[in-house]
């Protein structure tokens, strides 16, 4: 065994009082040797977080604090240690990466500038010496053309480039110790991939003992050498990554990792032959800056979505995959009308809807509901989880208080108390404010559900309870759905089938069985290549 | 450059409307430079009234008048003031600088000093220097200007005798070279303060809740995993960044200054615009109004100018075009 970094011994950290849990993490013991991958795993609220950023000495304080236990690094214990000290630590010998690079870049300093200053801070160089250095890192992440990535700003850059910074910055001063919370969770899976590749690399070459937290059982099974799991601020189980992953002890993980959405396509079953949803050559574009008096040039235009045809069969489930940016929302949105389209048509039963106006559409928007990504922007905080289920209904001319009824029906059908529909929606948890918006959405009898990544925001044993609802609900309702995601393996588990989306247009259509199985473009081989822990989901639904 | 020449042309619609609507408010108001006229002189005909509209223009129909104006305005002639007897330009030009001091001063003083108080109270959240600075803004936010202004005088002028009471400069000393500017800045000091007070409260708590909002952000922990001090986070990471909305609304509250200037250049006698604004008001001197109106308009458009191009510099995410 390589030498031991980190030891942290029967660590706890205090919450607030008043807060639901006492401790947000209680009795944590875990290592980290030299050039070792450790991953924390757990759900939100589990202390993962917390227990990292401990040993940064970076806890929320005062109202966050490291209650009893000890951090030793390298024979210090860093929750000891004077401010100078944890400041000289922080950055040269332990170091970190984010979850959102957008938000932990500083947005008014360049890149160059953010890195700059690690040297400045930590080790004595010229200023030149310091300018060089910094070019260096920057093709040391393979950011293209370092020169110009030096003196741009955050917003300049893709999320994927931003992480590489990041990591630049983190790696700058070559860490014993690099701590990365939930690095690509933000990411389009393909730029995942890459920076995983990026962080292994970077720690073969520096030896580095990689501290990694994640909720994707998929990323720890790519680059964990020991699995932590956590659960409400405790320990549940350790072990090398092997022992976790396919033979869990603990109840706890065992749930965990049976909630994971398997990388094996649903059984194909007899489709219909009644198309009820069908788009043909569907486009829209975002134009941006208006001209005043032939002054202003006309701006960038962005062909969001481009002459999109896909069907829908009645009862089918059509997953709409892709990345951050491929269309696939605008697309959505152009459907259900939240949006024009420029051009092409929309037919709902054999009705071209695409052009009409607000008032004759009125009659077809019962038709088609959406089920929003965030459960919780998209309930009005102000009204009671009733009125908003079935504000819909008797806007369509519903008697009130059979629509109460029906209310209180879909209520229970959503697996909700009868008494939430007294409730307001702040006092749901995230799975649970789903359900209410799956409730609304279904208030309105609708024949096409449309669910713009509907659990991409949840944990993922929420996540296997709320596709498991819209399955049950599709079959009990007889609905048909378009399911827009960027992951895979749900897409792999809910849909019929799935059309892969890339700038704005439909690359591959095809039963999902089959296109998992025999990809035919380029880019969704690639996008499968790319999900992560691909190989472990494969031997687990091989064995 | 080419924004700078593309937003100025945007600014003249925009100022010509403001002249056309301002025509019109100002001639829905009952009775003309004449009533006033005849009214102070106590012994006017009808006749000797319609002779004198009748050389002011003011028998035209409105539209007519309106164009009259239009056309003036064009070629950059205000008119001519009755009441003062002086060409609008000169009389505008002549106030103006004494108004332009008492803002620039004003804004300097409230905006440097409410982003120094608000970053202190920031860094030194819930300490008594904090309770000691936020009560100070709650009180001077809630105090009327004239009643600051007239206790002001009370107090440093009456009582101390450390300031002069009223006026620009003292006239009868013919002061001249830098003695003349020490006795201006001598009588700046209080009109200054008094219009300063209310701005700087307004600019020491947004400032002070900018911080804390800045303090929260997530690139405020990555400088500390960083393993920067303190105080580079505070001063190159999140005052940058709190500045922004700062500036936003100093730029906004200039044209604000303005209409708070006409009280307490009332009420210190500076010879400004405000002053002569509020006693052409009463003395129906439209063109004179007028005249001001259009020249706040175009200072209004000129600093939104000015503020965009700072914001430009403080922000880069703002793209120019």
């Amino acid at each position: 065994m390589k030498n031991l970094l980190l030891s942290i011994d029967d660590l706890s950290i205090l919450l607030p009082e008043g807060s639901d849990r006492d401790y947000a993490v209680q009795g944590a013991s875990l290592q980290l040797h030299a050039g070792e991958t450790v991953c924390i795993v757990g759900e939100s609220g589990s202390g993962k977080s917390l227990t990292a950023r401990a040993v940064m000495g970076l806890l929320p304080a005062p109202h966050v604090r490291v209650g009893s236990g000890a951090i030793n690094f390298n024979g210090e214990d860093v929750t000891k240690v004077s401010a100078e000290r944890l400041r000289g630590i922080r950055g040269s010998e332990i170091s970190m990466i984010f979850q959102e690079p957008m938000t932990a870049l500083n947005p008014v300093m360049s890149i160059g500038d953010q890195v700059d200053e690690i040297f400045r801070y930590h080790v004595s160089m010229s200023k030149k010496e310091r300018a060089e250095k910094a070019i260096q890192l920057m093709e040391d992440v393979n950011l293209p053309d370092p020169h110009q990535i030096i003196n741009a700003y955050p917003h300049e850059l893709s999320g994927g480039q931003r992480q590489r910074a990041m990591i630049a910055m983190a790696l700058a001063l070559g860490p014993k110790i690099l701590i990365a919370d939930e690095p690509t969770t933000a990411l389009d899976v393909t730029t995942q991939a890459q920076i995983l590749d990026l962080i292994k690399n970077m720690q073969k070459r520096l030896d580095t003992g990689v501290l990694f937290i994640t909720h994707d059982f998929g990323v720890v099974a790519d680059i964990a050498d020991r699995v932590v799991v956590m659960q409400e601020g405790k320990i549940v189980e350790t072990g090398t990554a092997k022992q976790v992953l396919n033979k869990p002890q603990h109840p706890y993980t065992k749930s965990l990792i049976a909630a994971i959405p398997k990388l094996n396509p649903r059984k194909a079953r007899k489709r219909s032959d009644d198309i009820v949803l069908k788009t043909d050559e569907v486009s829209k574009s975002f134009g941006s800056g208006i001209s005043f008096f032939g002054l202003g040039k006309t701006g960038r235009e962005v062909k969001a979505v481009r002459e999109v045809n896909v069907e829908l069969r009645k009862g089918e489930t059509l997953g709409i995959v892709g990345e951050s940016g491929s269309g696939k929302s605008t697309l959505a949105r152009c459907i259900i009308k939240l949006m024009e389209s420029d051009q092409g048509q929309i037919e709902l039963d054999g009705v071209d809807i695409s052009k009409l106006n607000r008032n004759n559409m009125r009659a077809y928007r019962n038709r088609i509901q959406m089920v929003f990504q965030d459960p919780f922007a998209s309930l009005n905080p102000r009204s009671r989880v009733g009125d908003i289920i079935s504000q819909g209904p008797i806007l369509q001319g519903v008697d009130k208080d059979e629509a109460h009824a029906n209310t209180r029906e879909l209520l229970d059908i959503v697996g909700l108390d009868n008494k939430s529909f007294d409730r307001f929606p702040h006092e749901f948890s995230g799975g649970q404010r789903q359900r209410i918006g799956i409730a609304r959405a279904l208030a309105l009898k609708p024949d096409i559900l449309v669910a713009d990544e509907p659990v991409s925001a949840l944990d993922v044993s929420i996540q296997a309870q709320i596709l498991e609802l819209l399955d049950k609900i599709r079959k009990q309702m007889d609905l048909s759905m378009l399911f827009i995601t960027h992951d895979l393996r749900v897409a792999a588990q809910v849909c019929d089938q799935v059309a892969v989306m890339q700038y704005g247009k439909v690359i591959e259509v095809g039963p999902t069985a089959k296109l998992f199985a025999n990809p035919k473009h380029e880019y969704t081989k690639a996008l499968l290549a790319a999900i992560p822990g691909k190989d472990w989901h494969f031997s687990k639904v091989n064995s | 450059m080419k924004y700078v020449v593309k937003r100025l042309v945007q600014g003249v619609p925009i100022i010509l409307a403001i002249v056309v609507i301002n025509f019109f408010l100002l001639n829905m108001a009952e009775g003309d430079a004449v009533d006033v006229l005849a009214g102070e002189a106590g012994s006017a005909t009808p006749e000797y009234m319609a002779e004198l509209r009748k050389k002011f223009g003011l028998d035209q129909p409105l539209p007519v008048q309106l164009m009259v104006y239009l056309k003036n305005v064009v070629t950059l002639d205000l008119g001519y003031s009755f009441r003062h007897d002086m060409p609008v330009n000169e009389l505008i030009f002549d106030r103006f600088s004494a108004t332009a001091l008492l803002m620039t001063s004003t804004i300097i003083l409230a905006v440097g000093f409410g982003i120094l108080l608000g970053l202190l109270a920031a860094m030194r959240l819930n300490t008594w220097k904090d309770a000691v600075i936020t009560v100070f803004a709650l009180i001077t936010y809630a105090t009327p200007l004239f009643w600051v202004g007239l206790m002001m005088i009370v107090v440093f002028s009456l009582q101390l005798g450390w300031f002069p009471t009223s006026g620009m400069e003292n006239v009868a000393a013919f002061y001249e070279g830098w003695d003349r500017v020490v006795d201006i800045a001598h009588h700046l000091v209080l009109p200054t303060i008094t219009l300063s007070l209310f701005y700087l409260a307004l600019y020491t708590r947004m400032m002070r809740a900018s911080m804390l909002e800045q303090y929260g952000q997530d690139y405020v922990v990555t400088a500390r995993a960083k393993g920067l001090t303190e105080r580079r986070i505070t001063f190159v990471h999140v005052l940058r960044n709190a500045l922004l909305p700062v500036v936003t609304m100093a730029g906004v509250q200039v044209g604000a200054l303005i209409g708070g200037s006409v009280i307490v250049e009332s009420v210190f006698a500076w010879p400004g615009l405000g002053m002569l604004a509020f006693e052409s008001l009463f003395a129906r001197d439209l063109n004179l109004l007028l005249g001001i109106f259009l020249l706040s308009s175009i200072l209004v458009v000129a600093v939104n100018l000015i503020v965009d191009i700072i914001y430009c510099f403080l922000d880069p995410r703002i793209e120019v075009n």
